[in-house]
């Protein structure tokens, strides 16, 4: 794998077993697959700003239940091309272009964060393509406004719109800044405070390159978190409510600047007839990541269920 | 005339035509879904007497063509951003889905937008008001990079415009220009998002295109 230190290990992690490119658009996407080739295959979406190498222990633990595990680094993150723009109708196609290579035949699907909102995109699309499907924290929930006057908030999404406006407008430099590998580390802990430094250290080994200059993670600075737009995150919801297949959601409890803050009883009345939610307290946002065992666990009893 | 400036937005190299020169304040056109800056107009001197400026947003026109889509109206008000910024202030005249963009940058700088003209053009609906049933659109190849780019026709008109976002951008636009009556509207088509936007008070209406420009003037 490119740049991989091979000298840097953590207990439970494996590299995947096979790499290739899925061309799509004009855009390379590096897939990953862990598992016998023959196994029944079960697909894996990361979330935002993440990238297929945070899987690297949760999808040995689903490999040796029995699946063919394949996973992905979307557009601009990891091993992927980087685009010219980025978009959630381009995510969705690059995700189906991942699923089509595997085949036609309905498979699991498991989605963390963002990729598990786009698999509540790709479900209701194709539901016969879907034989069971897992969604890891990512089922956002429609929080009540904070209480400010309607002027106020009005100001506020301004603000949103001309700190992406100005940061497109002054985005000249391609390249991620670079640090030490302790640095990046760092920068990766404001997102999992709860991870044991030898787990980020070896999250960073694979989600950032080294070169002269030193360590810079493989994330397109084009991809900027946050920002605006007409969609509603808890419209993921809508579409849950009517999956056929039989659903699982976990959510981590701790809340975490990447998650989403969801309770229970927020997602509750929209689970679909065949689903069940998993409650983990004491986890946050990156529940396969912080708890890869547990999940895991979670997953193959749903899954032999 | 037409003189092109090229324009840096990220990877995209952006189109900025000067269609006529003029004495007063500028007119920065923006074209509808699937049309280029080229093929526009300018109005008559009388109409407005300012420099005459169109863009082409990215994908179409002059303007370069990105690999693999991902289209979205905050990529081309981004677009219209730095058109903007290198003109300093404008007046936004936007026909079709460039109304709509017009109308985001009005409320995104509303102290360099002097004044907004949406207008009838390609484009002027969006895909629905709110979520829909999920739909995947097939990977399209454009591997000569032409104009305008399939992949932007098919993206662009499936985007959701929910009333009560373009309301928000309205009301940015209200609140805090420089200037009287910011927005104008002459689109006869009644669209949902839109409704929303006339609906908010000192928002123009039923004004025709040449006496709303010439309001701007």
């Amino acid at each position: 794998m490119p740049n991989h230190d091979d000298t840097i290990t953590f207990e439970g992690a494996r590299r995947p077993d096979r790499q290739y490119i899925v061309s799509t658009s004009g855009i390379d996407i590096a897939v990953y697959e862990w598992g016998a080739p023959n196994s029944d295959p079960l697909l894996l979406a990361h979330g935002g700003s993440d990238f297929a190498g945070t899987f690297d222990v949760f999808a040995p633990l689903l490999a040796a239940g029995g699946w063919r595990v394949i996973a992905w680094d979307q557009r601009g993150h990891g091993d992927s091309g980087r685009s010219d723009l980025y978009g959630w109708s381009a995510d969705l196609r690059d995700l189906k272009a991942v699923f089509d290579h595997v085949g036609h035949d309905p498979v699991v699907a498991v989605g963390h964060s963002k990729g598990g909102e786009l698999l509540c995109d790709f479900t209701e699309a194709h539901p016969a393509r879907i034989k069971k499907f897992v969604n890891l924290d990512g089922l956002p929930s429609r929080r009540p406004a904070p209480d400010i006057q309607d002027h106020e908030r009005t100001q506020l999404r301004r603000e949103d719109i001309t700190t992406w406006l100005d940061y497109r407008r002054g985005l000249h430099d391609y390249n991620r800044r670079p640090g030490t590998l302790q640095e990046i580390v760092e920068r990766r802990k404001k997102m999992n405070p709860r991870l044991s430094d030898e787990w980020l250290t070896y999250i960073a080994t694979i989600g950032a390159r080294q070169d002269p200059e030193g360590w810079r993670w493989k994330v397109d600075p084009a991809i900027r978190f946050g920002g605006f737009g007409p969609s509603r995150p808890y419209w993921g919801l809508y579409r849950m409510a009517g999956f056929s297949m039989p659903f699982l959601g976990v959510l981590g409890m701790v809340p975490e600047q990447m998650g989403w803050g969801t309770k229970p009883e927020e997602v509750m009345p929209w689970l679909p007839r065949h689903g069940r939610l998993e409650v983990l307290h004491e986890t946050g946002h990156f529940v396969h990541i912080e708890r890869p065992h547990r999940v895991a666990e979670l997953v193959l009893e749903f899954l032999a269920q | 005339m037409n003189t092109i400036t090229y324009l840096r937005h990220l990877r995209i190299q952006l189109a900025l035509h000067q269609l006529r020169a003029g004495n007063g304040r500028n007119l920065l056109i923006l074209h509808g879904l699937g049309d280029s800056a080229a093929r526009l107009a300018p109005p008559s001197p009388d109409v407005w007497p300012g420099p005459v400026f169109a863009l082409d947003f990215t994908g179409h026109g002059a303007s370069s063509v990105p690999r693999g889509g991902g289209y979205t109206c905050e990529i081309l008000l981004a677009d219209a951003d730095i058109a903007l910024n290198h003109l300093g202030e404008a007046t936004l005249l936007g026909h079709g889905l460039g109304g709509y963009i017009a109308l985001m940058l009005a409320g995104a700088r509303p102290e360099r937008v002097m004044g907004t003209v949406i207008a009838d053009g390609p484009g002027i609906t969006g895909g629905s008001s709110g979520p829909t049933s999920a739909r995947i659109t097939p990977p399209l190849e454009n591997p000569d990079r032409r104009t305008p780019d399939p992949i932007a026709l098919m993206e662009l008109t499936s985007d959701i415009r929910p009333p009560d976002y373009a309301n928000a951008f309205a009301r940015l636009a209200l609140q805090n220009s420089t200037i009287e009556d910011p927005i104008t509207v002459c689109v006869r088509w009644q669209i949902p998002w839109l409704d929303a936007v006339i609906s908010e008070p000192g928002v123009l209406n039923g004004i025709g295109l040449d006496d709303a420009l010439k309001h701007y003037a």
